[in-house]
């Protein structure tokens, strides 16, 4: 009872939210909203304790995959970004090949050298990605009417309640595998390789698999930016925003479902909105960066650790 | 079913060393079967490529006639063969209950999109009844919630029992399971290991507790640096004279 009253307190904050923002601030919820989709989908591959440096670009390829399927033959835009989020699977099953005949180190270097090859080639072929300039004039979703909402995406008031519903949907679903056998099963993977394959894990379907639905998860995210911002190019997806993923995570903590999610929140909203506020436009790459190191150094835990605490106390007392 | 489990010919090499060479033996269904040898002789690689973690130089491992050797380890696995690890092998970071839970993954194996819907139920109802039987049959039941890696020594052997146990295997190969027990837990042990060989399961073991060996197995198989040196019930081997012999270094008189 107490329960679902918090959670439809939180349904109306999180309908509220935008109302109580400027325009700007608006805009930057939506960019959050899609964030907080792409490092929690991170987290579902950190789980079989493989880091990738792939995960942006492999959202790029849903935002292209969804652009070009929109512009190139008329799918209905909810259709082209599900459709999205199927290539980014697809392209991870494909890079998963070679990729997952490496661990660790390893892996993260040749994920890496994945992802700028996927990035060069959208620089290379300007048809049909458009070269370094990318896809411009990306049809935005249509508008609609629920009877008592009409939706009017060019506010991002209300691609934020769409985008934001998709999220709830996508992460309900990231949820339910993480807490599933399926999700015990990756982290067994991650933990002891040899013993859960001595269970009869297969240890390359399991990785395999993480990969794919972590990519899938990550490519509606980036279809879903593909449709708001109109244009994207292969600079829209480059390693500087993987840094991003990184930090919100290793930030946030990736012990739990909420770690990844607190650092994306916590960092963005330190980055975009204090910072701004306080005035520090052209010194906030510094103190953001000063931020990082204290918190690796003094919470190293990641943030999470502190509400642990909190929730380890209360249920002692 | 006699030969359930033959050894060919099984050589490994790394680089220059021969560990195996051309090693021999067959183990019976439903009998215990001790795998021994100084030091060196090549026992632990025996167990790993039979399991799948070595793929042999040259030779066979035949289960039930089938050629095994070369398989991935959860190929092996999935052919009814389970193996323990040396030392405490486990999920540290899981509870107990969790790591049972594990062991059942190939009678109930998870489905990602049943797992989504919540249709497989059933099936984590019975993973959840299976591990719980696990658990209480190494007498670790009241342990499920304590992380493993707090557990004592003996009970996470015992753990570690339970997880291959889990699964149902036919043949559940067991590197040096009493290690690190005290000489009760090592009797228990050893009573749980007759039961389970009663309930139908073929167990190979390696140890070095002799005491324990000679109590347990039906069958021994003696090594030394990498060959085959004798085989036969306990009695047999305590008095076989090259076993004797590769143990205290060959001089007679000193035994």
């Amino acid at each position: 009872m107490l329960k679902a009253l918090i959670w439809i307190a939180a349904g109306a904050a999180l309908i509220a939210l935008p109302h109580g923002l400027s325009f700007s601030q608006q805009e930057i919820l939506v960019f959050l909203t899609i964030n907080i989709l792409l490092v929690t989908s991170y987290r579902l591959l950190t789980l079989t304790g493989e880091w990738s440096l792939a995960h942006v670009v492999i959202m790029g390829v849903g935002a292209y995959a969804s652009a070009l399927l929109t512009k190139e033959f008329g799918v209905y835009v909810p259709v082209a970004m599900l459709l999205g989020g199927l290539a980014s699977a697809l392209i991870a099953v494909i890079l998963s090949l070679p990729l997952f005949r490496m661990k660790g180190f390893y892996f993260l270097i040749g994920s890496f050298a994945a992802g700028e090859i996927i990035r060069l080639l959208w620089k290379h072929f300007r048809e049909p990605f458009g070269g370094a300039k990318g896809l411009k004039g990306i049809d935005p979703m249509p508008d609609f009417s629920i009877g008592i909402y009409d939706f009017d995406f060019f506010e991002p008031v209300s691609y934020f309640y769409f985008a934001g519903l998709i999220v709830i949907i996508c992460m309900w679903i990231l949820w339910r595998i993480e807490r599933s056998p399926v999700g015990l099963t990756f982290h067994a993977v991650h933990w002891q390789d040899k013993l859960a394959e001595a269970s009869g894990v297969n240890l390359r379907a399991y990785r395999t698999l993480a990969f794919a639905v972590a990519s899938g998860f990550a490519g509606i995210g980036g279809a879903l930016l593909a449709h708001y911002i109109g244009t994207i190019n292969p600079g829209s997806f480059d390693l500087d925003y993987m840094v991003f993923v990184l930090t919100w995570a290793i930030v946030g903590g990736t012990g739990t479902f909420y770690g990844p999610i607190l650092g994306c929140v916590v960092l963005t909203i330190l980055n975009e909105i204090v910072l701004r506020e306080m005035g520090f436009e052209q010194m906030r790459p510094l103190i953001y960066g000063a931020i990082l190191i204290a918190s690796i150094l003094f919470l190293p835990n990641g943030l999470e650790s502190i509400v642990q605490k909190f929730t380890r106390r209360r249920a002692k007392s | 079913m006699s030969d359930f489990l033959k050894v060919e010919d099984l050589t490994m090499r790394f680089g220059g060393l021969v560990a195996v060479d051309a090693l021999n033996f067959t183990v019976a269904h439903g009998t215990i079967h001790g795998l021994i040898g100084p030091n060196g002789a090549g026992k632990t690689t025996t167990f790993n490529m039979i399991s799948g973690f070595y793929t042999p130089t040259s030779g066979k491992v035949l289960l039930r006639g089938e050629d095994i050797s070369g398989l991935k380890m959860h190929e092996v696995a999935r052919r009814g063969v389970v193996r323990t690890f040396q030392h405490s092998t486990l999920f540290a970071e899981l509870t107990v209950m969790e790591n049972a839970l594990i062991g059942t993954h190939m009678p109930f194996r998870p489905n990602i999109f049943a797992a989504i819907t919540g249709w497989d139920s059933e099936d984590r109802r019975g993973a959840a009844a299976r591990a719980g039987e696990a658990l209480k049959f190494f007498g670790l039941d009241d342990l499920k919630t304590e992380r493993a890696g707090d557990l004592s020594h003996g009970h996470q052997r015992a753990l570690g029992m339970a997880v291959a146990y889990a699964s149902h295997p036919d043949l559940m190969l067991l590197d040096e399971p009493f290690t690190g027990m005290n000489p009760e837990e090592t009797r228990q042990m050893m009573d749980l290991m007759r039961r389970l060989r009663d309930a139908g399961t073929t167990i190979l073991l390696v140890e070095h507790d002799m005491q324990a060996i000679m109590g347990l197995c039906d069958t021994i198989t003696c090594m030394s640096f990498g060959k085959f040196l004798a085989e036969g019930n306990p009695k047999e081997i305590r008095n076989h004279p090259a076993v004797i012999e590769a143990y205290l270094g060959g001089a007679r008189h000193v035994a």
